[in-house]
């Protein structure tokens, strides 16, 4: 095989690949574990309060964080979904969450700890609770998408009377976001195959390229859209029925909450150290 | 029954595509459309199915093609398109077949017994669980095909309904368009399957209707269709 031959089983490589991951998300979320098999409000609804909660800790309460760490663990453990699948599909959205909060070192600069005589500002301190926050709350939206076909989520969220509106678009993104994936890989694979050995796009190509990936996708989309109105669409989704709420699902959302309650309220590695130590 | 009168349409600032334009199908008619590139088929199809708003009157049914009865002709007409990538955009085949029925306010349990009908009529019910992006070109177009019976459509359109398909999913296709019994348009360059699955041909050219006859007498005309910027049938050209 020449070259260039590789060259475009490695791109096209490429496109199958970003294309797949995305038909990847869709087929976790069917698959058969106790967490999959929930009600998909009650698992909207206990996500909606775990981040609230991980989102309400004082910026230097890190300690206090830390347990919140065991509920997303918790869960991937009974979902047969391993935080390893969870954290390579986040690796491109994890580094910028972990880039908030990279400059509080500079601009809090008071000791708050000291660890072996090496003393800790409260920027750092913040800095890792922030990005510690940004993380549980990527890992427990992933979570939540990862154990729940995406339909039954939106419709959870028209049960919660969320505007219908805004469901649909939030469906219909997310069905687009597809679409959008396959056009720029098309476009990436056409100019590498005519720009070997270059890394990216060039600037120089970087206005028409977005143009053009906006008016192929706009095209696309907009062929789509027809196909759907043309089976009777009407700005209204008929979702799949949604498993029913049962009273394992109430004990699921009981014994969460509670366990947010705790965490929240009583600082348990402050409460663990001082067992420990004593 | 569907019945253009004197139809015309440009797009905005452009030439015409259709000019003037007067036919009339048959129930149970199979038409296939037939023409060089930018002689007005696709225009055709998105004209019928209230996609693009002309001149003139389009009726389906004794009903007029207008904003107020696009449900009610939509909800008769099912449209194959040319690139089943476009129609195909639930995750699996069969929340895509559902679809359809279910705007059209069937019962969850109405559509699933159709939907099953269906995939057992053109034997598919192997891709009824199986996601839309792991399922090969030829699966996808037989996909996009049951999606439209699922609605139970009184005339079926399709667009270049065998393109990019090999040949063993061709004759699948093929074989499946033989065998619906609704009224059928069919847009194609692939003559040998308009041959085998059309009674009749509109021959289009500038947006104009140049031949409209037995399909056999128009696709065997060499004359006409070299001057058409078409050739003859692969199946009816002397080969060495």
């Amino acid at each position: 095989m020449t070259p260039l031959f590789y060259v475009i089983i490695r791109l096209m490589n490429k496109m199958e690949k970003a294309l797949g991951e995305l038909g990847h998300m869709d087929e976790l979320a069917v698959q058969d574990s106790p967490v999959h098999a929930m009600n998909a409000g009650a698992k909207l609804l206990c996500t909606v309060i775990y981040i609230l909660t991980v989102m309400s800790f004082d910026k230097y309460d890190l300690s206090g964080l830390i347990p919140m760490l065991l509920w997303p663990v918790l869960m991937f453990q009974m979902s047969g979904i391993s935080v390893s699948t969870c954290f390579y599909k986040l690796r491109i959205v994890l580094p910028l969450v972990m880039a908030v909060g990279l400059f509080n070192p500079i601009f809090d600069r008071e000791i708050m700890l000291q660890i072996g005589g090496v003393g800790i500002s409260g920027g750092v301190i913040s800095m890792i609770t922030l990005m510690l926050k940004g993380v549980l709350c990527l890992m427990a939206s992933f979570l939540l998408v990862a154990t729940t076909p995406f339909d039954n989520i939106c419709a959870a969220l028209r049960r919660v009377h969320f505007p219908a509106m805004l469901v649909t678009l939030l469906l219909l993104t997310y069905r687009y976001v597809g679409v959008m994936t396959e056009e720029l890989a098309v476009m990436t694979d056409a100019y590498h195959l005519r720009a070997p050995g270059q890394k990216g796009i060039h600037v120089s190509a970087w206005g028409s390229f977005l143009g053009q990936l906006l008016l192929r996708s706009m095209d696309r989309a907009q062929e789509l859209y027809s196909s759907m109105l043309l089976r009777g669409y009407h700005q209204h989704f008929h979702y799949a029925p949604v498993k029913p709420f049962r009273s394992r699902d109430a004990v699921y959302l009981i014994l969460s909450l509670l366990f947010f309650t705790v965490v929240k309220f009583w600082n348990l590695s402050e409460i663990i150290g001082m067992f420990v130590t004593r | 029954m569907i019945e253009f009168d004197n139809v015309s349409f440009a797009y905005e600032s452009g030439a015409p595509v259709i000019k003037g334009l007067s036919f009339r199908i048959e129930d149970g008619e199979s038409v296939g459309l037939i023409g060089a590139n930018g002689a007005g088929k696709s225009t055709i199809m998105k004209l019928v199915l209230g996609l693009v708003q002309g001149e003139g009157r389009i009726l389906v049914d004794d009903t007029e093609v207008n904003k107020e009865n696009l449900g009610r002709i939509r909800k008769k007409l099912g449209f194959v398109l040319q690139n089943s990538d476009n129609q195909m955009f639930m995750p699996t085949v069969y929340e895509d077949m559902m679809f359809g029925p279910l705007n059209y306010m069937v019962s969850r349990e109405d559509a699933d017994k159709k939907v099953n009908e269906v995939l057992d009529r053109l034997g598919l019910q192997y891709l009824k669980n199986k996601y839309n992006h792991k399922i090969s070109g030829g699966e996808k177009r037989m996909a996009a095909i049951a999606t439209v019976l699922a609605m139970e459509p009184d005339a079926v359109l399709m667009d270049e309904p065998t393109s990019a398909l090999d040949p063993y999913n061709r004759r699948v296709v093929i074989n499946t368009i033989k065998e619906l019994g609704q009224t059928k348009i069919i847009t194609s360059h692939d003559l040998d399957m308009i041959m085998d699955t059309c009674d009749r041909v509109i021959l289009l050219s500038g947006g104009e209707i140049v031949a409209d006859g037995p399909a056999m007498d128009i696709l065997s005309d060499r004359e006409l269709l070299e001057a058409n910027h078409m050739e003859l049938p692969l199946s009816l050209s002397a080969r060495p």
